[in-house]
């Protein structure tokens, strides 16, 4: 009776100085295995999507401010914009390791992330069919579940050559002509040019970007609006009263020109489905091409 | 003995106050002076050893500190965790926050006293908006223009560039209100103006290039942050700040007798031209480091000196030092407030300093109003 406990205290010591023999062994196998994946910080509306997607989100601990949906992922801690980390905050919710979306930073805050031993694995981030899939292998190799990564790759690719197979299957002479506008601010129209995600789901939807050929967002002026002679014009749901947008429009000088407004053609859709290019890019379409065609 | 010796000494310390308040009263504030830069000091030491204790992590500046001392605590991953928190990114977070407020806060108080305008910064040599177009010029074009300059100094070539930028808008303004020797401050006033709207054009032009993404870096550093704090930071702008921060109380009697007008200050055989360059060249490298490290930080450099001047009075022996340390010790509290209150994200510093140091110095100024005679 009474050995019994120095017994068991023994055996903890045994225990103890077995455990502290193989901390350097187990300190080793994580340097061979890349990355301990047990808590992570998600960056980036996509790679959040895609990690409930693969259904690895127990690991999720925290996430940016551009990371809204599934609606879960709100619950998450918000670590801020995603070009505008904080690496004590990032580190004050003890990651074992950081998913990013390209363009996540500032590089000094990620420096001394990698400083502090938090690895952190960057997801590109192309506005292409590719581009998803990359998306979703890339999580899947980081977090290790390369098979779910592969059901998910497989489906989704399948899903996006049906949705896209769907779309170009439209001969060319009915493809409309979509303007996507970012911001409608006191009569400025800032329009998506090529290179951006509005511009990635236009096409991928068979659609014609009516906005032309420049770079990135740039406010148009009145005349190349005219020119442009948009169909539709596309805008991200932003809350508020969808007739005021569209008395907006058919108000303004130029947009009043064009076919979409003469046809009160305005479609609103939520910015992370339309613009994600996540697992949701092939409803997305969908929902585009039916409400661009269907109405 | 010892108590009878305390007792006095508690005297001594009280009658000193007295008399400094009654000197105050009268219209002598040396002695207040001297009171508030000691008082100032332990605030601003106070201040930077709040700021490495506080944070959005639970990592205790103590436990890491006993770690170290002690070889046999091997807790790993969360020690090291730690300290990177402590060392790497709270106290060069807090050094160079306190190099920033200083230099920022001293930069306005030298240039009220050498504009003998009290809505003076350094805004009017051209510092500001050379800066900020070049930091603009850096986030815009990057990864095109100017990409292989990028690509040479990483990380560092936003604050060179806004550094490079202030620097040089500076010298083009001296330039300009320089003649025969003579730097008109008149001139230099004006031309800043019309150079900082040649600038804002140039920055326009910059902004009207810029994707959605370059645009929300844009206006993330126009509201300024010491997120980037690291000690490469420091060991490039700091020396730069402080070696100009050591230069400025040698200008406070120069600055004295600018008060009562240049002609007057030169008569009394103050090297004028030489105050105006030193100060100049002062303020623009203090200011432009400041900024090249931080973005836009307003309002330190013109409610700090303010609060002074009503608190010590003008004398610039005392209100230069002063403004340093309480400088230094306000930015260090702001930004202590950006990085916890909507923790783990971190709100831009310059809404801090900008939204606590607007109404309060509002409210100073309502206050002393028959004082200022307003």
């Amino acid at each position: 009776m009474r050995s019994s406990p120095s017994i068991s205290s023994r055996l903890g010591t045994l225990a103890l100085t077995a455990a502290l023999a193989l901390l350097p062994l187990v300190s080793h196998a994580e340097e061979a295995k890349p990355v301990d994946t047990s808590r992570i910080v998600s960056i980036g509306g996509a790679v959040t999507e895609i990690v409930y997607a693969l259904g690895e989100e127990k690991r999720l601990i925290a996430r940016d401010s551009t990371s809204l949906y599934p609606p879960e992922a709100l619950k998450l801690p918000d670590v801020g914009y995603m070009r505008q980390l904080s690496p004590e905050g990032v580190l004050a919710t003890n990651p074992t390791a950081i998913l990013a979306i390209e363009g996540s930073g500032p590089p000094d805050a990620l420096a001394v992330l990698k400083s502090a031993s938090v690895p952190v694995a960057m997801v590109p981030d192309k506005f292409s069919r590719d581009g998803i899939l990359e998306k979703i292998d890339t999580i899947g190799a980081v977090l290790h579940v390369e098979d779910k990564a592969k059901t998910l790759h497989d489906s989704v690719a399948a899903d996006l050559d049906k949705a896209i197979a769907a779309a170009e299957a439209r001969p060319q002479a009915e493809r409309k002509r979509v303007l996507f506008i970012l911001s409608l601010q006191n009569g400025k129209v800032m329009a998506s040019g090529t290179g951006t995600a509005a511009d990635g789901i236009i096409r991928l939807s068979g659609l014609v970007n009516a906005a032309g050929d420049f770079p990135g967002y740039k406010a148009m002026t009145d005349e190349a609006i005219v020119e442009a002679k948009p169909d539709v014009i596309l805008m991200m749901e932003r809350g508020g009263n969808h007739d005021a947008t569209v008395q907006e429009i058919v108000a303004h000088p130029a947009l009043g020109l064009t076919p979409a407004a003469v046809h009160k053609a305005v479609i609103r859709m939520d910015g992370l489905h339309l613009l994600g290019f996540g697992p949701r890019t092939a409803s997305a379409i969908r929902d585009l091409i039916a409400r661009v065609y269907g109405g | 003995m010892a108590y009878q010796q305390a007792a006095d000494g508690e005297r001594g310390l009280m009658r000193f106050f007295e008399r400094a308040m009654s000197e105050y009263r009268d219209g002598d504030r040396t002695r207040i002076a001297r009171i508030a830069i000691v008082a100032l000091l332990a605030a601003a030491v106070f201040s930077i050893l709040m700021s490495i204790t506080t944070g959005a992590s639970d990592a205790s500046v103590i436990d890491v500190l006993r770690a170290m001392a002690d070889p046999n605590a091997a807790d790993g991953a969360m020690s090291t965790r730690d300290r990177i928190i402590v060392f790497d990114i709270r106290l060069p977070r807090a050094l160079l926050g306190f190099l920033i407020g200083a230099a920022l806060a001293v930069s306005g108080a030298v240039m009220q006293g050498l504009f003998r305008n009290p809505l003076a910064d350094p805004g009017l040599i051209g510092v500001s908006s050379g800066a900020s177009l070049g930091a603009v010029t850096v986030i815009v074009l990057g990864t095109s223009m100017v990409a292989p300059v990028v690509a040479m100094f990483g990380s560092f070539a936003l604050p060179l560039a806004a550094f490079a930028g202030g620097l040089v808008s500076t010298v083009i303004l001296y330039r300009v209100a320089t003649q025969g020797g003579q730097t008109s401050v008149a001139t230099m006033l004006l031309a800043g103006i019309a150079l900082g709207a040649l600038a804002m054009a140039l920055t326009g032009i910059l902004i009207f290039m810029a994707d959605d993404k370059q645009l929300r870096d844009l206006t993330f550093w126009s509201m300024g942050s010491l997120a980037g704090a690291t000690w490469a930071k420091i060991a490039t702008a700091g020396p730069i700040m402080a070696a100009s921060l050591l230069l400025m109380p040698f200008l406070a009697r120069g600055l004295n007798a600018m008060a009562l007008g240049e002609a007057a200050a030169f008569h009394m055989g103050v090297p004028v031209q030489r105050l105006k360059n030193v100060a100049i060249v002062g303020v623009a490298a203090a200011t432009g480091a400041a900024v090249a490290v931080s973005g836009g930080i307003g309002f330190v450099g013109i409610v700090v000196p303010h609060l002074l001047r009503l608190a010590i009075g003008p004398d610039h022996r005392a209100l230069l030092p002063a403004s340093a340390l309480l400088g230094g010790t306000l930015l260090i509290g702001a930004d202590m407030l950006a990085r916890t209150v909507v923790a783990p994200a971190e709100l831009p510093i310059g809404i801090i300093t900008a939204a606590v140091g607007g109404p309060f110095f509002l409210w100073i100024l309502l206050r002393n109003r028959a004082r200022l005679g307003m």
